[in-house]
């Protein structure tokens, strides 16, 4: 009956390999005797994006999905998906997390102080809900062995020590459906995930400099004719040429002080500078008969 | 990836199939001889998992109207064919389909349409049960892997036996769910042959009003079917209340309430309506759980049946474990769920073009020419996202151009107006559009970013990738001889890679006058070859964290935890890096370089 049915869920980063580590969940379920289904997204998602597929398994399973806080089992390739899903896991059940982080471009939310929205790693995060919260380097432990790809297998591994599934069955689906030429290692690195030592919490890297505002674009429009270097490189699209030839400034506020529109205007027009340095003399700029 | 639907263990007859391995060894088992589609997620992986068989046609077509037409053909030929698109798929087909219902078939013709609620990778979730309803045409909607395969054999037998084509309607979570399947032997049927019958198969209005009342005929006859079949299954007990479901929903209500009293119909269209009358007067209350739109909810409320469903359920998305139990305990059936301690929040994590996309470099030029982009379906439909950032319309398949060409007309665009279309996409439903672009001299530019695939779906043949869906070589359309025959007077091929040519082409087009086309020509970098180069690496000393490479957002470029001038350098991750030389294009210290022989990392 459906109430008998268990769950577990995989979540990583599109092209990691979680649908083929979810299909050996799966096959070695079926092979353990057990109804499985198993659900997945494909499309958009594999493009770099948040990949999950949830396992149900039982004498006769309904749902393809997982309830939240049902979950026995999460495991995560990567740090910021094992917070993504955690929810799913009922209290008392485990996770596996890779300390692997894959910090997507879009989580920067301002580059000049390099402020991101990841999630720092803690190993006791989940402590109040009485997980069991195993945190691993895969891919050292993939590599030690020989090859960093058979990572998945390592996490398997490690999955596999908190179910009642035979190694047999996992070994067999593991050769049934691992790339041909990679078997041995697959095979090494699942018996090596069982045993593999919790992960060194890698420190959060230290905070840069950080700015105070943006810096300032001051153009000297007298000098400038006009020819769009500066806008075509700025990274941050901050310059544009108008329909008059004129240069404008269409966000100041993006400026990160790079200084590419200074170094590569021919005519000397721009310049940047610092936030809260006052503005320069346009004499002042003016050094040994050479503008900087 | 697909799975060899053959069992993969001799000895083993159940395998695990996802729902669209099923419903491909559903018509495998039906003796179908033809299989046709066009690619479209979740609906994709049907055809590719039986493309091997020598025992039947498979293949794909340019797009859904011709496939169903070819099917529609090879069915008036006589022999078993299966039909497979995506929902919004079926909007193009829909001309054939709507009239199809009129001639009825020759041998069993079967459409699969892949819904995808929750809009995993889809534009809409439109409900393809309203199709069903539209055109007349039973519908049989399968939960899971075992039911997609008995469920397609099954409607082969009832295309024949009531003459008209059936819908198999799977979502996302039946399409790409794995699960069991007990596999049965394939009965070969023998070609029946094309039986010459005007006034069945000539839809004039002479022909077509003799086939009206029939084609309603058919209905009753379907309808009185549908009372008997054994498709509808009722289980549980209890007399307090009962649930009518079906497809995917039907097992989170039994996973919520699982002793509960449930009718499942495997065929929503047309409804055992005396039957649910009989099953409703047995209890007091009468729920309706179906994913998306009241269509069955409003089709008991018109027969006077009483029932209650989108009050609880909702119509937004995908229903789930969570969202049944939550709205059979707004209902009062069930305790309320206790809130789950909610983790720390996380990043998004939107998908990317890949490492390597050639279609990264033409959207970098067209933000920085300002242009206003008409969009179209594929992975760079993607370049709407940061940092790109370059696409301001994406509607349905061909429809950039078209779009284009009212933006231009409009004069309300700021910038130059640039239709943005694939390979696969153009030859889908673009090439009209482009002949209206020279008919009323748009002064528009089409960008056609052929990668010689359908890249988005993972990678299929088209009509312009000069290979067939088993690989063998067909031959491919000419993009350039189709853009001057249908009369367009600008045309360059442009190598993306080539950031400055690209650039200045794209530029060039924009300032013809009336309709130009550009064609870049890289190939994918995925499909059908992974292109993998040298990979590149930053010469950190000589980084002046700019981030200029930056704005390409691509995934291989990853913050460095160094810093110049207070800002974040960058590094290249040499395991995903393809080589594709954009970023060292883009970076004005010249401090991207490629990684040295013997220097590349092992196994990465």
């Amino acid at each position: 009956m459906a109430e008998n049915s268990r769950g577990l869920l995989l979540a990583g980063v599109g092209g990691q390999g979680v649908i083929l580590a979810s299909m050996i969940v799966a096959d070695a379920l079926v092979r353990a005797g057990h109804d499985v289904k198993q659900s997945e997204v494909h499309g958009m998602a594999q493009r770099g994006g948040s990949v999950f597929s949830h396992i149900r398994w039982g004498t006769n399973v309904d749902s393809p999905l997982v309830e939240k806080g049902s979950a026995e089992v999460l495991a995560a390739f990567e740090w910021a998906e094992a917070i993504r899903w955690v929810e799913y896991v009922r209290d008392g059940g485990a996770v596996v997390a890779d300390v692997r982080t894959i910090v997507p471009p879009g989580a920067c939310t301002d580059r000049r102080a390099w402020l991101t929205r990841y999630p720092a790693i803690e190993a006791d995060l989940f402590s109040d809900r009485r997980l069991k919260t195993r945190l691993i380097d895969a891919s050292a432990t993939a590599a030690e062995l020989g090859n960093a790809r058979a990572a998945n297998s390592v996490i398997l591994g490690s999955v596999a020590a908190f179910l009642d599934i035979d190694d047999v069955h996992w070994e067999a689906a593991i050769t049934q459906l691992v790339p041909k030429g990679t078997q041995e290692v697959n095979l090494a690195a699942f018996r090596a995930g069982r045993e593999v030592p919790m992960a060194r919490i890698p420190l959060p890297s230290s905070d840069p400099e950080g700015f105070s505002g943006p810096h300032q674009i001051d153009i000297r429009h007298e000098w400038c004719k006009g020819c769009d270097i500066c806008s075509r490189v700025c990274p941050e699209y901050c310059l544009a040429v108008n329909t008059d030839g004129e240069l404008t400034i269409t966000n100041p506020d993006a400026c990160t002080g790079c200084r590419l529109c200074e170094m590569l205007c021919p005519d000397f027009a721009i310049t940047i500078r610092p936030p809260q340095q006052p503005a320069t003399a346009p004499e002042r700029a003016v050094v040994g008969g050479r503008a900087r | 990836m697909t799975l060899d639907v053959e069992p993969r263990v001799e000895h083993r007859r159940s395998v695990l199939l996802s729902g669209n391995e099923a419903v491909a060894r559903g018509a495998v088992e039906a003796g179908a001889l033809v299989a046709v589609g066009y690619p479209g997620t979740p609906s994709t992986e049907i055809l590719e998992s039986i493309a091997d068989r020598d025992d039947m046609d498979v293949r794909w077509s340019t797009n859904e109207k011709v496939a169903l037409d070819v099917a529609l053909g090879a069915s008036l030929g006589g022999v078993r064919v299966l039909a497979t698109m995506k929902h919004v798929g079926l909007n193009v087909a829909a001309d054939t389909f709507m009239t199809a219902a009129y001639t009825g078939v020759g041998a069993g013709l079967v459409i699969v349409v892949a819904d995808d609620p929750g809009m995993h990778s889809s534009q809409n979730e439109q409900d393809t049960r309203a199709y069903a309803r539209m055109a007349g045409v039973p519908l049989l909607e399968p939960s899971d892997s075992a039911e997609a395969k008995t469920y397609t054999t099954l409607a082969f037998e009832i295309s024949e036996e009531f003459d008209t084509p059936v819908l198999v309607r799977t979502t996302t979570r039946v399409s790409h769910n794995r699960g069991v399947v007990e596999l049965g032997p394939r009965v070969e049927r023998p070609v029946t042959g094309f039986d010459r019958n005007p006034q069945k198969y000539v839809m004039i209005p002479g022909h077509a009003r003799g086939r009206r009342p029939l084609f309603l005929d058919r209905l009753k006859r379907l309808s009185k079917y549908v009372e008997s079949t054994p498709l509808s299954v009722e289980s549980g007990s209890g007399d307090e209340f009962g649930v009518v479901t079906s497809g995917i929903a039907h097992h989170y209500v039994r996973e919520v309430l699982p002793e509960c009293r449930i009718l499942k119909l495997g065929m929503s269209h047309p409804l055992p309506l005396e039957r649910i009358r009989e099953f409703s007067a047995s209890v007091e209350r009468l729920f309706v759980v179906e994913e998306l739109d009241p269509l069955v909810e409003n089709d008991l409320l018109a027969a006077g049946i009483d029932a209650e469903g989108k009050a609880f359920f909702t119509r937004i998305g995908e229903l789930s474990p969570d969202a049944v139990r939550d709205g059979f305990s707004r209902a009062g059936l069930v305790p309320k769920q206790i809130p789950i301690e909610s983790a720390p929040s996380t990043v998004a994590r939107p998908p990317l073009l890949c490492p390597g996309c050639p279609h990264t470099p033409p959207f970098l030029a067209l933000k920085r020419l300002g242009a206003v982009v008409t969009g179209d379906i594929g992975c760079y439909t993607l370049a709407a996202l940061e940092p790109l950032s370059s696409m301001d319309t994406c509607i349905a398949m061909g429809s950039s151009i078209g779009m284009a060409v009212g933006m231009a007309a409009s004069g309300g665009a700021a910038g130059p107006v640039v239709a943005t279309i694939g390979d696969s996409t153009f030859l889908h439903g673009g090439v009209p559009g482009l002949a209206d672009a020279v008919y009323s001299q748009a002064n528009i530019t089409v960008l056609i970013l052929d990668n010689g695939t359908t890249a988005m779906t993972g990678g299929q043949e088209h009509p312009g990738t000069g290979t067939t869906l088993q690989g063998t070589e067909a031959t491919p359309v000419d993009l350039v001889g189709l853009c001057e025959s249908l009369g367009v007077r600008d045309i360059r091929v442009i190598d993306p890679y080539d950031m400055g040519a690209t650039f200045s082409s794209i530029e060039g087009a924009i300032a013809h006058v009336g309709p130009s086309v550009v064609i870049t020509n890289r190939p994918c970098v995925e499909a059908p070859t992974k292109v993998r180069d040298t990979p590149y690496e930053v010469v950190s000393d000589a980084c002046t964290a700019c981030q200029a490479c930056m704005t390409a957002g691509c995934p291989s470029i990853i913050w460095s935890d160094e810093t110049f001038e207070g800002r974040r350098k960058v590094v290249i991750d040499p395991t995903t890096c393809t080589g594709c030389t954009l970023c060292a294009q883009l970076c004005p210290p010249l401090a991207i370089v490629p990684v040295q022989a013997g220097e590349e990392l092992n196994g990465g």
